[in-house]
């Protein structure tokens, strides 16, 4: 039954490379980049032993700590990624419980991530070769800690299925993972901060840091297996035995889990029942005028807060002022005035991949025939009167907290400017250089296949347009930064208000030209991607 | 999928609004003197019928080397209530689809009531109400929302738009879940709630793609309701369905297509010439197996 679930797995894999030659490529870049990450872990652990075992082994124990953390938690945001070999399809099957814990444990491991944690294992295990017991206790806690990733991801990603069923968690958790992947920079930012506050010098701060984290994640499961070898080569035998229970204790755990929630969810299948999104009245159609741009407007909007893919870059617009304060080392820096500009960019750059986004439901617009100009309209509208209270509120508050209040009509000038002209370019790329994006109700993780070249293109080539559009504004402003000239002040003022509306505006126009024209080719390229 | 394959000898069937099937009857009987894959019209056409709702003349679509309506005339007479019925991959989504306006023709021309469409698309989308098949909706909105969303981007007014909302969230059962998102309804709400938008701004003809597909029979019979009503005042509505009994039983016209051509098209009397609509369309479309062929299934 092993094998049975290995060959299906390769078999899948095998035809998804002759779906797609983009597929086959993906796979060889993957593989590579593990195979280098490993080679590169492996030589950093044989070097390490012999330099520094105590540095090395710490190192060790949380590198190896938060791969297991990875494992355990990505495949819940990262929902539909990989549905290959998931449990609900075997239901129909008939398969004994044990004989498909086995089988699907044994399919984990055949991917690129599973071959990479055992080489990895082995590899790492190998640098002990002179210490005959600590290499066997290194090969003891690779194998544990290689089962504790696969079995753990399953069992969690299997216990939690009813919760990650519902429509409403899933959603919720999509964007709440922004939030730390937001802040993964500054927070080594900050970090790095302190350790130069400290003054002390680098070099005797780092080990200590280093040797307190890994004691601390060598009594959890996660570090446990991986702290193995350490102690034994420190001669710390009931440490070693401590840190073999634990691990042994959480395999055995996540082992029963798993098998508890396989058994249930084989007998319970999936349903949508719980959770079903509700709303009160008719929301924005109440509030913008009665209009086919003030529809679309209306539509976009509600889709910023419902829609995931959307309410995902939302949820990272207010973290963008903490992160630019993390950046600048905590205090008022004045990299922090870049704040309001780099807002209206992001704002203005979101509706780039409108009409990809909308899919085939795009055919209501076509079969209505509403005009380019109204669903170009509306889809600013919905960006542009929200991005302007953001952005002006984010420039005051830039402002205030670096009491540069001499500078506000540059940083005015830049930010209207740059919302202004990401809309426009927005407005024809969306509707000129369409690329695949995550369907509706897919993960905003989850990249289309095939979609790296066009995607690259169209972003590419969008970004240029806007460069070069934006030239005037920014050499004004950056002249106005460096002269600390009031007058180039004001001028970017109007030259960036002056352009942005003119952008946008041209924008709209020639976008909608374009949809007025392509329309129903339009409806069919997005769905050529569904 | 590489170009250097010979034209197919057989119409093939795509339908770009139908998820991929992995092959769906191939007709057996070549018409004779067919053309192969570029419009050889054989006698010039009639010109279009201006008093007909929709007269489609010469009709063409190609999908890379797949010729999914190959040469379709057909006049659907003002106020029918006409019924297009095709086998799986026939090309009826794709003939409607070039009908509305959702996708535009190789060659032939569209006249709706004696105005050629594809001139002016904005124009005749005004008298049409479209129900596609296989498109998603904008489901993060509520079913309310939907419909109102329809109707606003119809230019209409927010009063109308309302009052009409509540009337078709009625009609078609659909009120108690009036603000519900689509996303959580059932695939036969679904259906409903894309007939509502439809709907919305009483057009003067109808186009609805497989609107019966998984709607339950109560609703279904209210649905029949409406249309016939719909019909009885003058309105024109398409339908396509596989069902051949319910179109027996609803429609007055009907037309049988497979493989992109129209084998028979008139009054279902006409095209049903004494046998029951079933049998006709079996033996126009051919395809039928003997059930021989597994003996091992058995249960014994």
């Amino acid at each position: 039954m092993v094998a049975l679930f290995v060959r299906l797995r390769l078999t899948l894999m095998a035809n998804s490379f002759k779906r797609s030659v983009w597929q086959l490529i993906g796979f060889i870049l993957a593989a590579l980049y593990a195979a280098g990450l490993v080679v590169m872990a492996v030589f950093g652990t044989v070097v390490g032993v012999r330099a520094d075992p105590h540095i090395t082994t710490d190192v060790v124990t949380i590198v190896g700590a938060v791969t297991v953390l990875a494992w355990w938690v990505v495949p819940l945001f990262a929902f539909g990624v990989d549905a290959t070999l998931d449990p609900q399809r075997l239901v129909t099957y008939g398969v004994p419980r044990r004989s498909l814990l086995a089988g699907l444990t044994a399919a984990g491991l055949t991917s690129v991530p599973g071959f990479a944690m055992v080489a990895l294992a082995l590899g790492m295990a190998l640098a002990w070769v002179r210490e005959p017991a600590t290499l066997l206790a290194a090969l003891v806690g690779g194998a544990l800690a290689v089962a504790l990733c696969v079995v753990g991801s399953r069992a969690i990603t299997t216990a939690l299925a009813p919760l990650l069923e519902s429509r409403r968690y899933r959603e919720v958790l999509t964007i709440a993972a922004f939030v730390p992947i937001m802040l993964v920079g500054p927070a080594f930012a900050w970090g790095a901060a302190r350790l130069e506050e400290g003054g002390s010098g680098l070099a005797e701060q780092i080990p200590a840091l280093l040797e307190q984290v890994a004691r601390m994640a060598g009594w959890t499961p996660l570090g446990a297996p991986w702290g193995l070898a350490g102690s034994v080569h420190d001669g710390e035998w009931l440490l070693a035995l401590a840190r073999l229970l634990i691990a042994g204790f959480a395999l055995g755990l996540l082992w029963w889990l798993w098998d508890v929630s396989l058994a249930r969810s084989l007998v319970s299948p999936p349903t949508a029942g719980a959770g079903k999104g509700r709303s009160k009245g008719l929301g924005w159609f109440d509030r913008t005028p009665a209009t086919p741009a003030g529809a679309v407007a209306a539509r976009a909007l509600t889709y910023w807060f419902r829609d995931p893919r959307y309410s995902g870059s939302v949820a990272v617009i207010p973290l963008l002022p903490v992160v630019l304060l993390a950046v600048g080392g905590g205090s008022a820096n004045e990299i922090l005035l870049i704040l309001a500009p780099l807002t209206a960019w992001i704002l203005g750059y979101a509706i780039s991949a409108d009409i990809s986004y909308d899919s085939s439901a795009f055919a209501l617009h076509v079969a209505t025939g509403v005009s380019g100009r109204d669903d170009r309209t509306g889809r600013v509208l919905a960006v542009g009167i929200p991005g302007l209270v953001v952005v002006a509120a984010f420039a005051a508050i830039s402002l205030g907290v670096t009491g540069r209040w001499d500078l506000a009509p540059v940083v005015l000038g830049a930010s209207l400017g740059a919302l202004g002209v990401s809309l426009g370019v927005s407005s024809v790329t969306s509707a000129r250089l369409l690329y695949p994006t995550p369907k509706p109700g897919d993960s905003p993780f989850k990249q289309p296949q095939g979609a790296a070249m066009a995607t690259m293109i169209s972003q590419g080539l969008g970004s240029l347009a806007s460069m070069v559009v934006s030239l005037p504004y920014l050499a004004l402003a950056i002249a106005a930064l460096l002269t600390s000239s009031a007058l180039l002040g004001w001028l970017t003022l109007g030259v960036g208000v002056v352009e942005g509306v003119a952008v946008m505006l041209l924008g709209i126009r020639w976008g909608a030209r374009i949809f007025d024209r392509r329309g129903p080719e339009l409806l069919q390229q997005v769905m050529s991607y569904a | 999928m590489s170009a250097q394959q010979p034209p197919p000898s057989g119409p093939p069937r795509l339908d770009p609004f139908a998820p991929p099937a992995p092959d769906a009857l191939r007709p057996p009987r070549p018409v004779a003197g067919q053309p192969q894959g570029a419009p050889q019209p054989t006698a010039p056409p009639p010109p279009p019928d201006p008093n007909a709702a929709f007269s489609i003349r010469g009709l063409w679509k190609r999908f890379g080397d797949k010729t999914a309506v190959a040469g379709v005339d057909l006049d659907v007479p003002s106020g029918s209530f006409y019924g297009i019925v095709g086998p799986n991959g026939a090309g009826k989504t794709t003939m409607l689809s070039m009908a509305t306006g959702l996708l535009r023709p190789d060659f032939g021309t569209v006249s709706i009531h004696g105005a050629d469409f594809w001139s002016d698309p904005v124009a005749g989308k005004r008298r049409l109400g479209v129900l596609p098949d296989g498109v998603r909706l904008f489901d993060r909105l509520t079913g309310e929302q939907l419909i109102t969303y329809a109707g606003l981007l119809r230019g209409m007014d927010r009063d109308v738009v309302a009052e009409r909302t509540a009337d078709l969230l009625r009609a078609l059962d659909l009120a108690a879940d009036a603000k519900t998102l689509v996303v959580d309804y059932s695939a036969g709400m679904t259906k409903k709630v894309a007939l509502a938008s439809a709907l919305i701004h009483a057009p003067a003809i109808l186009v609805l793609d497989e609107p019966f597909e998984a709607v339950d029979p109560v609703s279904a019979a209210n649905i029949r309701d409406i249309l016939a009503s719909y019909v009885r005042s003058g309105g024109t509505v398409v339908v396509s369905s596989h069902v051949m009994d319910l179109v027996q039983r609803m429609c007055d016209h009907v037309a049988i297509i497979a493989s992109g051509r129209i084998l028979a098209a008139g009054t279902v009397d006409e095209v049903r010439a004494g046998a029951s609509l079933e049998d006709r369309f079996v033996d126009l479309v051919g395809g039928r197996q003997s059930a021989e062929g597994l003996a091992w299934l058995r249960s014994s």
